[in-house]
C-alpha cells in the first residue's frame, strides 16, 4: 500500500530516492555560484590596492548603519530558515510554515533596506554614468560601480531566493515537503545560507572600508 | 513503507545549537563594526576579512550542516573550495609582481 509506486518518483521514501546525490548535485550548482562572486572580489582586491585613499573615501558614504541592520537581518533568516528545515524533519509542519513566514518577510525587509540605500545613491548622482560620479577621481568610479554590481547580482539571488522560498511553502503547504521528503526545502536552505555568505564578506568590504 | 532510512539522515543539528550560533554570528558582525572604528592601517582589511571568514566558518559547519555530512561531500568541498582559491590566488600574485 505504499502510496509512491510510480518509476519516476525519485524522490520522496520511494527506493530509488537518492538522497546525498540531491545534496551533491546542489552543492555543485553552489560552487558555480563561489566562481561568480570570486571573480568580483578579485576585482575588488585588485582595485582596492590600486586606490586605496578612494576606497576608504568611497565607503565612508555608505551608510553602515544600514548596512549592519541588513546584516543582521540577513543572519536572522538564516536562523529561521534552519529552524524552518528541522521543523519539518521533526515532522512540525505548522512550525514549518511559520519560519518559512519569517525568512520571507526577513527577506524582504533586507530588499527594501536596499531599495531605500540604492534611492539615497541614484539622489545624491552616485550611480554608473551619473555626472556627479563621473566628476571624482577614477577610484570613487570604480568603488561605486563594484558596489552597484556587487550588491546588484547578490539582490537578484536575494530575489530568486524569494521564489524560491515561496515554491517550497506551497509545497509543504500540499504535503510534497514532509518528514520523509525534504531535500528540496533543505537545498532552498542551502542557498539562501548561500547567499547570507556572500554578504558576511560584502558587508565589511563596501561598508566598513572607511 | 517499510524502506529503512539510510544512515544520512541521522545527525540532526539541535534548535538550541542553531540559536547560539546565530548569537556567536550577531557578536562577531557587532565586533567587525567596532575594530572598523579603530585605525589600524592596511591591517583593517586583514582583520575583517579574517572576521568574516570566521562568521562563514560557522555558517558553513552549522547552518550548512558541513560538520556532519559524509566524507565524500566534505572531502569535494575543500577541492572545490582549492581550485576556486588557488587559481585566484595565482592571478593576484601575479598582479603583486608587475
Amino acid at each position: 500500500m505504499s502510496a509512491h509506486t510510480h518509476p519516476l518518483d525519485l524522490h520522496s521514501d520511494s527506493p530509488h530516492a537518492d538522497y546525498v546525490g540531491d545534496k551533491l548535485g546542489f552543492w555543485f550548482f553552489l560552487y558555480t555560484e563561489l566562481v561568480l562572486f570570486g571573480g568580483l572580489f578579485l576585482a575588488y582586491f585588485f582595485y582596492h590596492m590600486k586606490y586605496p585613499e578612494a576606497f576608504h573615501h568611497a565607503g565612508a558614504e555608505l551608510n553602515v548603519f544600514m548596512g549592519a541592520g541588513n546584516t543582521v537581518v540577513l543572519l536572522t533568516s538564516s536562523l529561521t530558515m534552519v529552524l524552518a528545515v528541522s521543523a519539518i524533519q521533526k515532522g512540525r509542519k505548522g512550525l514549518s510554515l511559520f519560519h518559512l513566514i519569517l525568512t520571507i518577510v526577513f527577506a524582504l525587509m533586507f530588499m527594501v533596506v536596499k531599495y531605500f540605500e540604492w534611492g539615497a545613491k541614484f539622489h545624491h548622482g552616485l550611480y554608473p554614468g551619473a555626472e556627479e560620479l563621473l566628476s571624482r577621481e577614477p577610484g570613487q568610479i570604480v568603488f561605486f560601480g563594484l558596489y552597484f554590481v556587487m550588491t546588484g547580482i547578490h539582490g537578484i539571488h536575494v530575489l530568486l531566493g524569494l521564489i524560491a522560498l515561496a515554491g517550497i511553502f506551497v509545497l509543504v503547504v500540499q504535503n510534497k515537503i514532509h518528514k520523509n521528503d525534504y531535500a528540496y526545502i533543505e537545498n532552498v536552505g542551502l542557498y539562501w545560507h548561500l547567499v547570507d555568505l556572500i554578504w558576511i564578506y560584502l558587508f565589511p568590504l563596501l561598508y566598513l572600508v572607511a | 513503507m517499510s524502506h529503512p532510512k539510510e544512515e544520512h539522515h541521522e545527525h540532526h543539528i539541535s534548535d538550541g545549537t542553531f540559536t547560539v550560533v546565530y548569537f556567536a554570528l550577531l557578536l562577531l558582525t557587532a565586533l567587525t563594526v567596532a575594530v572598523a572604528r579603530v585605525n589600524l592601517g592596511p591591517l583593517n582589511l586583514y582583520v575583517a576579512m579574517a572576521v568574516a571568514t570566521m562568521k562563514a566558518g560557522l555558517v558553513v559547519a552549522y547552518f550548512m550542516h558541513m560538520k556532519y555530512e559524509s566524507k565524500l561531500i566534505q572531502m569535494l568541498f575543500f577541492v572545490a573550495l582549492l581550485a576556486i582559491f588557488l587559481p585566484y590566488s595565482a592571478v593576484f600574485i601575479d598582479y603583486l609582481h608587475r
